[in-house]
């Protein structure tokens, strides 16, 4: 037997959770067997501990029954625990005088025998009663936060964000890799289902963030490291070298049109390889900041991104006194602090190289969705025109979707954007050809507002819409009208039968997949992701650009697939999560920080263990010192510590070996 | 390299082309067959579409007795046998049910088997074992100039892609080019030869076999390689019927062990290219110096 001393008197209250818990546990039987535990005041079994009444019994308890010390056995610390901590507190105690025990997703959540999940729940119960009455009272601390915010990328997600808070007079740093800013939309000729023209709505907004007092952007420049907590975040951010200095280029584009190369020659990523640019170039008429950039992999004054001085350099003389070109700039590293940070980094398409059959690759007339974009776009490398890669117009044109989406040999989710991008490609397609369009789909799914509309108009304008997974795009054909052509061969499930159906053009609508780094900007930030590799939202319901790490937010499409309204609506939800904490001041933070004992022997072995740096050196007392600020809590300092001279609040050696001995007693 | 050797029946008889430059080759490259004593039919032809059970006993039988023979591996070159020999190992890990019912037949003839002797297929061997270097340095007569179109059939790629991709199988490609062919774009390299429903049900399967034929004449191909002997009959033997319904498509069909033979520097009659329907000849072309200068 146990002795608790004597002026302990602890509450213990076990939840139903509904059925949620009674279902599989005792909860009864629970209470009355903690009745008996030494140190049990009273006990009590109640339907929902967490609503009001069931708040306001640990209340009245505490007062009537005079009560130091409270346990609730309900669900996870992480719903509740705060809750329940205020009511004690409201109670008049101090709130860490309470312990919390899951019941639900530790036990009757994942047993399926009520007799073991009710004796488990009493073991839990017992390890907590004796763990409470080491309990100390304890203070939380409040941290500042730094008002400033990160935004990791730049497109139509980060954006929004960026200037939802710099409008609200937030500082902010928007950081992105490409060139420019505008990410996936400003590729974008049109978007569903709406038929707006992209640029015309985006380039507003790049505009904004490039001229707003409030934003900080650095364009062509990627966060490399990430240290600190919440409220209090110290980031290295890497600024590739473009050999122009941005701040003296005008964008005029001189040196452009000067370059040694008269004509474009190389690929151009912005035009998804369809056209060509110079060594320096700006991305696109609209790219923001307007400034040039030279790729050192192709320009002649370097061979192999090593600087040579061999060019003529006319783009130098072009650019006269400005002396914007440098080709001696470097990579930089500027170090950032700021409180809060979004994540913005979007996603990659699907390479439709990976699914064979459908000749991405092998036939020229097989297209990317993207691809066509470009196509079909005012300043895309035709001007609009719809020109095959062969040089012919399209007579008729096959959209088959879902490439790289619902499938289970490569991406098994629902891109979500595809049959509607779809469809609004096949209006442009039809509008800019006149071509027959046929598209190819498992499911239409339009659930959205006007969407389902604009597949009506679809069906309105004669695009045809065959439902069925493609088999095969190939070049052999049967009869005399389909030599020249690509065959889609496609079994129609709504006819019933195989089809062979010529055309001219073959579009691919390729989903959505994480972006190639996902895990390690994972691991920058300290995020989670899903099994598909999108990063993790703390609660999929109730807290959707929540990530596990405080101060991280996450949003667009690198949280998973979805449109640009959704994405909108999603930047501005981070915004103003990240405007909570900024407005508030500061944070508060558990006590369960490490604090060193006066046995310290000062042998140091604690300073490099620190993952914090919150340790360092007292020369005059020849102790160590632990900043509680800086500890996080995780408790390295206190299990190495050699002569066993650093405890734990919440995690006192008291408390953890008497929480051991109750769950092992009988 | 010892490999054991399992024909299966049409190596001994149709397809006995396929053996006749099959052996030879292994032998050339310092491949050496053992061919497994007393083996039974594979279990494929008609015994897996009607009963999978005694199909696999069949097939269980060839393996225990390849086990038996020392030789951990082997070798089965008709693409029928390849697969259900590899189809009955699988059913033997994945289906506790089959493999008592294999263990029992095995044992009630005093054998066993183990489940691991891998089932090889001579393309496997030749890219993964041989190599495609030491192919290339015994190449005495390239193939140059002759437009190849490779095909693989459905068998040795699905429903296993052990040793090649499942939808564009390439192994054959890269021996062709070792060897100094070259390769017509043909997209219908695993599409179906008609099976046996040439036999069966012959509007259906005359006209998948026309559908090779025609677009491997429509490519410039010379001849189609193949790896099977149904597929071989198939597009060999049909000709006749196929002129009078569709038209000329008269293209060679050749093991790609014929090839490879060629290659080599053996005689036509040595592999076995004598017996073929449709005749394939080639000779490679003249040297430059004799070669007419075009004006």
């Amino acid at each position: 037997m146990v002795s608790i001393k004597q002026d302990i008197r602890i509450g213990f209250y076990v939840c139903h959770c509904g059925h949620n818990i009674a279902s599989m546990v005792d909860c009864p039987e629970v209470a009355s067997y903690v009745e008996k535990l030494p140190g049990v005041v009273l006990s009590r079994d109640y339907k929902y501990m967490c609503s009001d009444p069931g708040q306001e019994l640990i209340q009245k308890d505490i007062k009537e029954f005079d009560l130091n010390r409270v346990v609730v056995a309900s669900c996870s610390p992480l719903l509740h625990e705060h809750t329940f901590r205020t009511a004690v507190a409201a109670g008049g105690l101090n709130p860490f005088f309470f312990h919390m025990v899951n019941i639900r997703e530790h036990d009757s959540w994942v047993h399926t025998d009520r007799k073991e999940a009710t004796a488990k729940a009493k073991a839990l119960a017992r390890a907590a009663i004796r763990r409470v009455a080491h309990h100390k009272a304890l203070e939380v601390k409040q941290v500042p936060v730094n008002p400033d915010v990160l935004v990791v990328g730049g497109g139509i997600a980060g954006i929004h964000a960026a200037l939802t808070l710099a409008n609200a007079g937030k500082k902010v740093y928007l950081v992105e890799r490409e060139p420019s800013i505008g990410g996936h939309m400003a590729k974008f000729d049109k978007t569903f289902p709406t038929l707006d023209c992209a640029a015309c709505i985006l380039t507003p907004k790049m505009s904004s963030v490039g001229a707003h007092e409030n934003i900080t952007l650095w364009s062509y420049s990627e966060v490399v490291k990430m240290d600190g907590y919440v409220g209090n975040y110290t980031v290295m951010v890497k600024r590739k070298a473009r050999f122009i200095n941005e701040d003296l280029c005008t964008g005029c584009q001189e040196c452009v049109a000067n370059c040694i190369y008269k004509e474009p020659k190389f690929t151009d990523e912005f035009n998804e390889g369809l056209g060509k640019r110079k060594p320096v170039y700006i991305p696109f008429p609209q790219a923001t900041p307007q400034v040039v950039l030279i790729d050192p992999d192709v320009c002649l004054n370097f061979k192999r991104g090593v600087l040579t001085d061999k060019c003529k350099k006319t783009c130098v003389e072009a650019c006269g006194d400005r002396k914007a070109i440098d080709f001696k700039q470097k990579e930089q590293f500027t170090e950032i602090k700021v409180g809060t940070i979004i994540v913005a980094t979007g996603f990659q398409t699907f390479d439709a190289k990976r699914v064979l059959p459908y000749g991405y690759g092998v036939y020229p007339n097989v297209y990317t969705a993207m691809e066509v974009e470009r196509l079909v776009n005012a300043s895309g490398p035709t001007s609009g025109e719809v020109i095959l890669r062969d040089g012919r117009q399209p007579k008729a044109i096959g959209i088959i979707h879902c490439v790289g989406s619902r499938d289970k040999k490569t991406n098994r989710w629902c891109s979500r954007v595809c049959c509607m991008y779809s469809m609004k490609l096949a209006h442009l397609l039809k509008e800019h050809t006149g071509a027959e369009i046929y598209n190819f789909y498992i499911d239409i799914r339009a659930p959205g507002k006007g969407y389902e509309e604009f597949y009506d108009k679809l069906n309105e304008e004669g695009v045809h819409f065959v439902r069925g997974r493609v088999g095969e795009v190939t070049d052999w054909g049967m009869t005399p009208e389909e030599e020249g052509k690509l065959v889609i061969r496609v079994e129609d499930t709504l006819a019933g039968f195989v089809r062979r159906i010529p055309v001219d053009m073959v579009v691919l609508a390729t989903g959505l997949e994480p972006q190639a780094d996902a895990q390690d900007v994972r691991r920058l930030f300290n995020m989670s992701c899903g099994t598909e590799g999108f990063f993790l939202e703390r609660h999929p319901k109730l807290a959707p650009v929540n990530t596990f790490t405080d101060g991280i937010f996450i949003a667009g499409c690198c949280q998973g697939p979805r449109d640009i309204p959704d994405t909108v609506a999603q930047a501005g939800a981070a915004a103003a999560e990240a405007m909570v904490l900024i407005d508030k001041g500061h944070v508060e933070q558990e006590p369960n920080t490490a604090y060193v004992l006066p046995d310290c022997c000062g042998c140091k072995s604690c300073l490099p263990l620190c993952p914090y740096t919150a340790i360092t050196f007292d020369e005059a007392t020849k102790k160590a010192v632990i900043n509680e600020a800086l500890c996080k809590g995780c408790g390295t300092c206190v299990s190495s510590c050699p002569s066993g001279s650093i405890a734990q609040n919440l995690f006192e050696d008291e408390e953890v070996f008497s929480e051991i001995e109750g769950v092992l007693a009988d | 390299m010892k490999y054991s050797y399992f024909p299966g029946c049409s190596l001994k008889g149709l397809g006995r082309a396929y053996e006749e430059s099959l052996l030879p080759v292994m032998k050339h490259l310092g491949v050496e067959l053992q061919e497994l004593d007393d083996w039974n039919c594979c279990g494929a032809t008609a015994y897996m579409a009607v009963d999978e059970v005694k199909a696999c006993v069949l097939a269980a039988r060839n393996l225990a007795l390849a086990e038996k023979s020392g030789l951990n591996q082997v070798m089965a070159p008709c693409a029928a046998c390849y697969l259900v020999l590899n189809k009955a190992k699988h059913y033997f890990h994945d289906y506790p049910a089959m493999k008592a019912t294999m263990d029992r037949a095995l044992n009630a003839v005093g054998l066993h088997y183990s489940g691991d002797t891998p089932v090889r297929h001579p393309l496997d061997i030749l890219l993964n074992d041989v190599g495609l270097e030491a192919i290339k340095q015994k190449v005495e007569k390239p193939l140059k100039g002759l437009k190849v179109a490779t095909y693989y059939g459905c068998q040795i790629v699905r429903p296993y892609a052990t040793f090649d991709d499942q939808y564009n199988p390439t192994t054959m490609d890269r021996l062709m080019e070792a060897l100094g062919a070259t390769l017509v774009h043909y997209p219908l390299k695993t599409k179906c030869c008609g099976g046996s429903l040439t036999g069966t049900l012959p509007e259906a399967g005359i006209r998948l076999v026309y559908i090779l034929l025609n677009e491997a004449k429509k490519r410039g191909a010379d001849c189609i390689a193949t790896v099977c002997p149904l597929c071989q009959f198939n597009l060999d033997g049909y000709h006749s019927q196929l002129k009078a319904q569709y038209g000329d498509v008269l293209v060679p069909t050749v093991y790609f062990t014929q090839l490879m033979g060629l290659a080599f520097g053996l005689s036509d009659k040595e592999l076995g290219l004598n017996r073929a329907a449709v005749p394939f000849k080639w000779r490679p072309p003249l040297p430059a110096a004799a070669t007419p200068v075009p004006a």
